[in-house]
């Protein structure tokens, strides 16, 4: 990468680290093999497939078996979710989502509820969070799934999934989690949270893109999603992504490896940059909890700014940061995350996501901060906004 | 996104940026809730705007239109600035993504907004001109491309 650039959009995507790449290559020319071939060189490959679902599976604390690939975590979310509420559908037609998830899944359930499914939107808290009592209040006698994630894209706020899922659990109804984002910042553990379905993706922890994984607890029925051959033992047909797979084990094991080291690296610029941020920039607010949080995450609101502007002029000094403004959306609306914490429009207009990775510094987060004072300074200058505060005499 | 090197240009060293402490005539238009906001300061002798100044919160094509209508309005009469369409305002720019075309009607209608404003002033009959009263979404549908 540009040394000139700082990279702080951890959350959207991630590089794949070398040691990583090293491990992908031979099986895209010398063994590329077909894992569904009996000659050698189709075993070479099925061995690699099978060491890689083993390698995942012993991350989660599950069962190779209970592993399954796909092409990538939109994948997993939409065959969970369809997968499910198909299976059971005799059972019962109605299903719980948050109103915080990612598009994968809030899509999904749009789908869904055009085919005559039931859905409830659970709200979530100043903060971001999921109240489990109303989880609790939510479940019916025909609700057949719940899908809650993990931790959030945008606002990182982290979910009490143990507490969620033992609702779920207590009432015979089958819990998905969206740990996309979670994956590689937390220690995931299927049994201790409790989950029956997981869904996870390769590029954002240091794998390649184009591949992720659904976690299946024994027992779960879910419906086929991609028909065809019998690969994934007869459950997701398509040729395997050989490398891919190979690529998101070794990630995988890399980032539970490092997990505190990692943990503690992001918060401590997690916290320097919010903290500086308040110190010297008025009028913002962090979105999200301080505390339970994915550590690489911030989140912050200014105020009688907009967020593309704000990402514009960061760009122009070389830092690629993300925004839940509508103008980087295509729509006009902005952030829906936003939204369901309850921001008014204005605010969630301005706000900028920057979430950190393993190479950022210290001095990285410095230098964002001195632009940021500079930018916010100047666009606020060029807001009518801003001016109308100013006559009114800043009282407020 | 793919902006042209002269919205570029005009968002990151915008033209006539600030207000017109004296104005004759001062035009707002678009909401907050929508993310764009422009405000238009007209300076207007015998008719002839001498001087415009703008104010903008919104995205990078907000800024840009804003930025290049008061370079075309300089110098005009009001009849004839008020001739300049967002087309104009979109051909001078180099064009703009087509999510953004609704900036250049903003600015077409900051414009007339604040002619409309000094007409008040001046004791003209002035009948209720466009204005974005918010979120209708007109103006995706409605533009003239």
């Amino acid at each position: 990468m540009d040394k000139n650039i700082i990279y702080v959009d951890h959350a959207a995507t991630t590089y794949v680290k070398p040691e990583v790449f090293e491990e992908m290559k031979p099986y895209f020319t010398d063994l590329f093999g077909n894992p569904s071939s009996i000659y050698s060189l189709g075993r070479e490959s099925r061995k690699a497939v099978e060491n890689a679902r083993s390698q995942i599976a012993y991350c989660l604390g599950a069962h190779p078996t209970e592993i399954y690939f796909t092409g990538s975590g939109t994948e997993a979310d939409n065959w969970a979710i369809k997968g499910v509420a198909y299976a059971n559908r005799k059972k019962g037609k109605h299903l719980i989502t948050s109103a915080i998830e990612h598009h994968a899944v809030l899509h999904a359930f749009d789908y869904l509820k055009k085919e005559g499914f039931d859905v409830t939107y659970l709200p979530v808290d100043e903060r971001g969070f999921v109240n489990p009592k109303d989880l609790a209040e939510a479940i019916r006698p025909d609700t057949t799934l719940v899908s809650i994630m993990f931790a959030n894209n945008e606002i990182g706020t982290i979910q009490p999934i143990k507490e969620l899922a033992a609702i779920a659990k207590e009432k015979g109804v089958v819990f998905h989690t969206d740990a996309v984002q979670a994956m590689g910042n937390i220690d995931v553990k299927v049994n201790d949270l409790g989950v029956d379905l997981l869904s996870m993706s390769a590029h954002k922890f240091y794998g390649p893109k184009g591949v992720g994984a659904l976690y299946i607890r024994k027992g779960v029925r879910v419906d086929n999603f991609i028909h065809g051959g019998a690969q994934e033992r007869n459950k997701r047909a398509g040729t395997e992504n050989v490398a891919g797979v190979v690529g998101m084990a070794a990630a995988l094991k890399l980032a539970y490896e490092n997990l505190d080291e990692y943990n503690s690296h992001l918060r401590k610029l997690s916290d320097r940059l919010i903290d500086s941020v308040m110190e010297r920039i008025p009028h913002v607010r962090l979105n999200g909890d301080r505390e339970k949080r994915l550590p690489g995450n911030v989140n912050l609101s200014f105020q009688f700014i907009e967020g593309e502007s704000l990402l514009l002029m960061l760009d122009m000094k070389g830092i690629q940061a993300s925004s839940g403004s509508a103008c980087t959306s295509g729509s006009l609306d902005p952030s829906h995350v936003l939204l369901a914490i309850g921001l008014p429009h204005e605010i969630a207009h301005g706000s900028l996501r920057i979430t950190f990775g393993e190479k950022n510094t210290e001095q990285d987060v410095d230098y964002i901060v001195d632009n940021l004072v500079e930018i916010v300074g100047k666009l606020r200058q060029m807001s009518p906004l801003y001016e109308d505060f100013i006559k009114k005499g800043n009282n407020k | 996104m793919m902006y042209s090197e002269k919205v570029m240009d005009h968002f990151m060293n915008p033209r006539n940026m600030g207000e017109i402490e004296d104005a004759d005539g001062v035009g707002q238009v678009g909401n907050a809730k929508c993310g764009d906001i422009m405000k238009m300061y007209l300076k207007i002798e015998n008719d002839v705007i001498v001087d415009a100044k703008f104010k903008t919160f919104g995205c990078g094509a907000a800024v840009a239109t804003s930025s290049i209508a008061t370079e075309l309005i300089k110098g005009k009469t009001i009849e004839e600035a008020l001739k300049v369409t967002n087309k104009a305002v979109v051909e001078a720019l180099d064009g703009l993504p087509p999510a953004k075309l609704h900036c250049s009607v903003l600015a077409e209608e900051a414009v007339a907004a604040a002619i409309e404003d000094y007409r008040r002033r001046h004791g003209y009959d002035v009948e209720n001109s466009q204005q974005c009263p918010g979120c209708c979404r007109k103006c995706e549908s409605d533009l003239d491309e």
